[in-house]
């Protein structure tokens, strides 16, 4: 069980979470060829307010599919980094967009400030895009799943026609990612 | 269709799927052609995925005016020849319970889907429940057989689904596979098996004279069934009626047809039946505690089982994937001289009253109830293994 | 020569259950000459039917024959019209039936033109439980749950079932077994959902407890009483007060269910590749 990896993606409804969540794992569970479950936040919360996705990732079985110790958390907006940050656990990894979060929580983890939807409107020429921006940084950070899985899941589930699109999307946020690693 | 690594693994076909669209995948390939049904959280998905499929293989999808009128639907339509499927959960389960009790008593084979929410009433629609457990057995009125699986991952809904289909088809009767909400919605990796690897049963059609046909013949537990339009000409009722399908008041026809319904499950029990058991590798004399749980909850346990081992805990992990009929003799026997058992379920002790039932009266039942519409942790149960008592 | 009903009934079945006077024979009759009519294969006929006096009709006629729960022979009979589109499906059923329990489904197959024929035996009451008032038990009437008189208005049948839809539309009564049974015959020839109210009597529960215990005092009311639809229509609300009208109401030819899901499939069987969940369109976020 230790080589779970326990990743959370929070924002507000509309931010593309869940989609982000789902791409995360189909890189992991069908690119990658290892275990994932994605599970995510239901109803009203998903169509505005703070709504999360959740991912884990194993090379082995997954039991529990909820998040519980978090490994790698990306929050969008303020609420949810609020609301969805205490189960962080020491040593793990806080992605936050600075436009939108300006109180970052203390603790014992890493935190990483990534202008996520800035690079999507000004780089990129799209906001909605952020959530591959975001998608970008997170792998870049982390490397929770391989370069070229992410790409290749990204290239299956974003509509067609955009694919050129959000492939700079995420290489953008990728760059995002060694730019801060560099520091 | 979810994305596919094409080409890469030989043709595998790996998908991230939702609990609900293995459900209906699963459907779709035990030879489903007719869904009826009636939109309800947390079990929609199901119906989405089939009204997008149906009708390119042939197949009939229709959204039914309410839950009675589906389950209605989906019985005329076996009726028909045609396997048939409804998905729903508990408010709309509710309301299909006394055609769920007709299937039963006319012996017509069905799937229904229920993807527990809590309740009662409207509940928590987006909540998880497992207390639906018991409306499952006795929820339609009257002494009845039933057949209830309960999987505990987005695979084992794809193959339970086929089992489903399979037992319904081969008992003739109505089959409910439970879920919960975290199943239904949670996505999972699944490597979609070649057909060659599952197999597909299919309800015995009667052969000999059409004239003589008995759709409910008293010397056997299951009897062939004719589909409507093939030359039978038979009579099907919720009535109780004799081997020939019309009506009947005869206290010997009546005791005779009753003891066939229910028996016909009881003695292929062993056929139904599937557990998983879990004892630690180096299991030393009878164990200390054993942990019983189903469905999503079962996830949570089987997590903590293994956390206890770690501490060099004696725990077992018993797991119903059929939960009705009762794994009476597999539970019993797990169970035998253990000090303590553990049941985590997501309702006030439904599963706990009936493993209560069938353990030894030296064992001591620990139930671990969660109703907040919020799952069961790992740490809870492990809290609850790890406790001095 | 003399019609030959035992071609079509199951003696084994008899004596059928209804009571010495009962109208719902004659409407039987009817349904089995125009079936008779339509030279179908008696194997290709399905009749459904819920629970009620009418509703053991199913029992009594060598066909397909489903016996369903209260009020939802017309759900049944959908799942089996939709699955074996070849067969024709006729629903067997009563005003308590079709017009309380299982209003709903009534209505739906209506407005989806569902590809069915309902044949609806309205006695005004609740027979077989004993006499308890229907929603087709007219204002005024006794009844053993209606011991002052019934204080509601009743459903008019046709009006309900034009406004929801359906392709055909007839009533006439046990009096008239002839034009019952022309109606019957074309109801059946109809593409999508059609009904025939057979208005029928029940001289047991309804009768005694309405000073018409006598049988033929009930067909003395549907002849005198029967006015048809075209003359009707000539006379104010006043004259039309306690009258029968008879005819068909509706004879619109339209596409029925069955027939609108073949050519969806058609389309839906061109469309190559679809994902189900996808990042575009109305589903633009997996899980809303």
């Amino acid at each position: 069980m230790s080589n779970r990896v326990e990743v959370r993606f929070s924002g507000s409804g509309g931010q593309g979470i869940i989609l982000a969540g789902v791409i995360l794992a189909e890189a992991a569970a069908i690119y990658d060829d290892k275990n994932a479950v994605q599970s995510q936040s239901y109803g009203p919360e998903a169509r505005g307010g703070a709504s999360k996705a959740e991912v884990i990732i194993s090379e082995g079985e997954i039991d529990y599919p909820k998040a519980t110790n978090i490994d790698i958390l990306l929050a969008l907006t303020q609420v949810s980094c609020d609301k969805y940050s205490s189960d962080l656990k020491p040593g793990g990894i806080l992605i936050v967009d600075p436009q939108e979060v300006k109180k970052v929580p203390k603790g014992e983890f890493t935190v990483y400030s990534v202008p996520i939807f800035q690079v999507a409107g000004e780089k990129i020429g799209r906001r909605i895009v952020g959530n591959i921006v975001a998608l970008g940084a997170v792998v870049g950070l982390t490397g929770v799943v391989s370069r070229k899985a992410i790409e290749e899941a990204v290239l299956s589930r974003v509509p067609r026609g955009t694919e050129e699109l959000n492939l700079k999307a995420l290489q953008a946020g990728l760059e995002e990612a060694e730019r801060l690693k560099a520091k | 269709m979810t994305p596919r690594a094409e080409g890469e693994k030989k043709g595998r076909d790996v998908r991230l799927m939702q609990g609900n669209e293995a459900c209906a995948e699963g459907a779709l390939a035990a030879g489903c052609r007719f869904f009826a049904g009636y939109p309800i959280t947390p079990s929609s998905e199901i119906a989405e995925v089939l009204s997008l499929y149906l009708p390119r293989v042939g197949g009939n999808f229709i959204q039914m005016e309410d839950e009675i009128a589906s389950i209605a639907a989906v019985i005329g339509a076996s009726i028909a020849g045609v396997k048939s499927m409804t998905a729903t959960s508990g408010p709309g389960f509710s309301l299909k319970q006394e055609n769920i009790g007709f299937a039963c008593m006319a012996e017509i084979p069905c799937v229904i889907i229920d993807v527990m929410r809590s309740g009662p009433s409207t509940g928590h629609p987006t909540g998880p429940s497992q207390a639906d457990l018991m409306q499952t057995r006795w929820g339609t009125h009257g002494d009845h057989p039933m057949i209830v699986l309960v999987p505990s991952s987005v695979r084992e809904v794809f193959s339970e689904t086929i089992r489903a289909f399979n037992l319904a088809e081969r008992f003739r009767t109505p089959v409910i596979l439970l879920m919960d909400e975290i199943l239904a919605h949670m996505r999972e990796k699944v490597v979609i098996p070649d057909p060659a690897e599952y197999s597909v049963v299919d309800r015995l059609s009667p052969g000999g004279p059409k004239d003589k046909y008995l759709p409910y013949a008293n010397d056997r537990d299951v009897s062939p069934l004719a589909a409507f339009g093939e030359g039978y000409r038979f009579h099907i009722t919720g009535l109780y009626h004799d081997e020939t399908g019309f009506p009947t008041g005869l206290p010997e026809q009546v005791r005779c047809q009753a003891e066939r319904l229910i028996g016909k499950i009881e003695r292929g029990a062993e056929e139904i039946r599937n557990v998983e058991q879990i004892v630690p590798e180096d299991q030393q004399g009878s164990l200390d505690t054993v942990v019983v749980a189903f469905g999503s909850t079962a996830r949570a346990a089987n997590h903590a089982v293994k956390e206890a081992w770690q501490r060099g805990k004696n725990v077992g992990f018993f797991r119903p994937v059929t939960i009705w009929p009762f794994p009476i003799r597999e539970l019993g026997e797990f169970c035998r001289g253990v000090r303590r058992i553990i049941v985590p379920e997501l309702s006030f002790g439904q599963l706990a009253g009936e493993v209560r039932k069938w353990i030894e009266p030296s064992s001591r039942l620990v139930p671990l109830n969660r109703v907040d519409a919020l799952p069961i942790s790992p740490e809870e149960i492990l809290d609850r293994i790890l406790e001095v008592d | 020569m003399a019609f030959d009903y035992e071609q079509y009934i199951r003696p084994s079945t008899f004596p059928h259950i209804w009571c010495p006077g009962c109208g719902n024979g004659i409407v039987v009759k009817a349904l089995i000459r125009a079936i008779h009519k339509m030279g179908w294969s008696k194997d290709d006929v399905v009749v459904v039917s819920g629970i009620g006096c009418s509703s053991r009709t199913s029992g009594y006629l060598d066909f397909n024959t489903l016996h369903t729960t209260h009020g939802r022979a017309i759900a049944f009979a959908t799942g089996i019209k939709i699955a074996k589109p070849r067969l024709h499906v006729i629903v067997v059923t009563g005003d308590g039936d079709a017009l309380a329990i299982g209003g709903n489904h009534l209505i739906h197959a209506a407005r989806r033109n569902m590809d069915l024929t309902v044949i609806l035996f309205n006695n005004s009451i609740y027979a077989m439980t004993g006499g308890q008032y229907s929603p087709a038990t007219p204002e005024g009437k006794m009844a053993s749950t209606a011991p002052y008189g019934q204080v509601e208005p009743n459903f008019d049948i046709v009006r309900l079932t034009e406004g929801a839809g359906a392709s055909f539309v007839a009533r006439s009564t046990v009096y008239h077994a002839a034009q019952l049974e022309g109606y019957i015959a074309k109801a059946l020839d109809r593409e999508g959902f059609s009904l025939v109210e057979a208005v029928t009597q029940c001289p047991t529960v309804y009768g005694r407890r309405n000073r018409t215990p006598n049988p033929v005092t009930f067909l003395e009311h549907f002849k005198k009483d029967s006015v048809p639809r075209e003359k009707a229509e000539k006379m104010t609300d006043e004259e039309r007060e306690g009258k029968i009208i008879t005819g068909i109401f509706v004879d619109h030819p339209r596409i029925g269910f069955i027939e609108r899901y073949r050519k969806m499939s058609e389309r839906a069987s061109e469309v190559r590749k679809r994902r189900y969940i996808q990042g575009s369109g109305p589903k633009s976020e997996v899980g809303n």
